[in-house]
């Protein structure tokens, strides 16, 4: 009967000492121009759809409607994920990373069917956001709602 | 058959492995051991409506090609042996329903190839088997989308994380013949050093290596210099060097260019798989291919081949388990 040489404890310190860490700042730097270039294209959309007076409620939901198409065409191509791979967080959190959590699923899970597969897997991965998302937004306009008479 | 020391079997009547056939993905052919494979995969879907049936395809053909070399039909072969990492090892399963062969599902993640040898042979020495078919097979797509993410989502992985191989390993084991024979086999035990990383497999399977080469050795009353090459899974780089760590710390003395990992041997450092091949086709494509071969042309003469395998689950993981380890060896002798 052999016995460890280490204690757990020990052991997950020597494992931390062999495992070489993630590349942050090369990671900050590539997340922040990926991620920096993505929004401003959506601004760029934004100033165009002004010109083409859609008015104030309309035009957000133009340019998002845009940048979720260029995310789940990208995705389809085969290209978002590469992008993903070198941006991390850079194209993961503006909304063209959410549409490509949601493309992502829709493309793999095909074979299992419309139903058990596509519609039940849509949401795996945007879901906990969706879900998370629309919780606080109404936590957020019930406060606002208390405290909008005390508002300048 | 008879039993030595805590968890090792002595065949005695040591089967030989008469046929081994290795089929590998186009990456793992692009990879440091391309060449030795037997076949590489141009088509990763094999022609198949889905990556499981493609999978399932590969361990056929793999399956069939080590048959073929022997000259036994599918029918002809009394056990077939093996698994793989999809649920309910549908893989193997689903090959062996064509194979019509008797079947033994067997489920020891990435060791299952490890776990397969052991049984396969002890079945044939003690005079069940004379015929025993082990495989195990592995496939990136259906390994990500089961355990990580869909295939199109735009991840990072971290420096820890393994890549899955495509790839599938069969060994055909008959009781007489020419070849090389299995003469020893190390059952594993289940061991959790408290690693819940699912990322860093290498970190929670290497105390189970530990484990299961140690027993070894002490089972068998040899020494590390008595193999002229010790074979491990699929740790990564980063689990071999945790192995040596604790094989230094534990004062048994295992010299490094002996120590073989298949995971860290698989592909290169361009190749962008950070820690090393993982999958359960890993160490059966590349002991099929690269290792039993390199017996067979006199490098070596005694390898101790290990596998070993990170017993999660999406479920386990999700719900904060730790992940428990296990290993399996094998001594492989020349024969004549």
């Amino acid at each position: 009967m052999s016995r460890q040489p280490y204690t757990p404890a020990q052991y997950r310190r020597v494992v931390s000492r062999a495992t070489p860490g993630s590349r942050m700042l090369r990671g900050y730097l590539r997340a922040f121009w990926v991620g920096g270039t993505i929004c401003c294209l959506g601004q760029a959309i934004s100033l165009w759809a002004e010109g083409l007076n859609l008015g104030e409620i309309t035009n957000p939901m133009f340019t998002t409607g845009v940048l979720i198409f260029l995310g789940t065409t990208l995705t389809g191509l085969g290209v978002y994920d590469r992008i993903g791979k070198y941006a991390g967080a850079g194209s993961a959190i503006p909304v063209t990373g959410f549409a490509n959590s949601v493309a992502a699923p829709a493309i793999e899970f095909q074979r299992e069917g419309a139903v058990a597969g596509v519609g039940a897997r849509l949401f795996t991965l945007a879901g906990p956001v969706l879900a998370y998302g629309i919780a606080t937004s109404v936590v957020i306009g019930a406060l606002y709602w208390l405290i909008r008479g005390w508002l300048p | 058959m008879s039993r030595l020391g805590a968890q090792t079997l002595r065949y005695d009547r040591p089967p030989v492995i008469a046929a081994h056939r290795s089929i590998a993905g186009g990456k793992e052919g692009e990879g440091p051991l391309g060449k030795w494979f037997d076949a590489i995969l141009e088509d990763d879907l094999l022609g198949q409506k889905s990556w499981e049936l493609a999978e399932s395809e590969m361990v056929r053909r793999c399956a069939r090609d080590a048959l073929d070399d022997a000259g036994l039909s599918p029918g002809g072969v009394d056990a077939l042996l093996g698994g793989d990492l999809n649920n309910h090892i549908i893989a193997t399963s689903f090959a062996a329903r064509k194979l019509r062969a008797p079947f033994l599902g067997l489920y020891g993640a990435c060791s299952t190839f490890v776990e397969a040898l052991v049984l396969g042979a002890a079945l044939i020495s003690a005079g069940g088997l004379d015929s025993a078919l082990c495989c195990a097979s592995s496939h990136f797509c259906t390994a990500e989308r089961q355990f990580r993410f869909p295939l199109e989502l735009g991840t990072q992985r971290p420096p820890q994380a393994s890549w899955t191989a495509t790839a599938c390993g069969c060994a055909l084991l008959r009781a007489e013949g020419r070849g090389l024979r299995i003469t020893s086999g190390t059952l594993g035990r289940v061991i959790d050093m408290n690693i819940s990383d699912a990322n860093h497999m290498g970190a929670a399977m290497a105390p189970a290596v530990f484990d299961t080469l140690s027993a070894h050795l002490a089972d068998t009353r040899q020494e590390a210099a008595d193999y002229d090459l010790i074979v491990t899974g699929d740790l990564g780089w980063i689990g071999r060097n945790l192995l040596l760590e604790l094989f230094r710390k534990a004062g048994i003395d295992v010299p490094e260019d002996r120590l073989v990992d298949c995971g860290a041997s698989l592909y290169r450092q361009e190749q962008d798989v950070h820690a090393g091949g993982s999958g359960c086709g890993c160490v059966a494509a590349v002991s099929c291919g690269w290792i039993m071969k390199r017996i067979e042309r006199g490098e070596f003469r005694r390898v101790l081949l290990s596998g070993s395998g990170a017993m999660l689950s999406p479920t386990s993981s999700q719900q904060g388990q730790s992940i428990p380890g296990i290993s399996y060896a094998v001594c492989i002798e020349r024969g004549d």
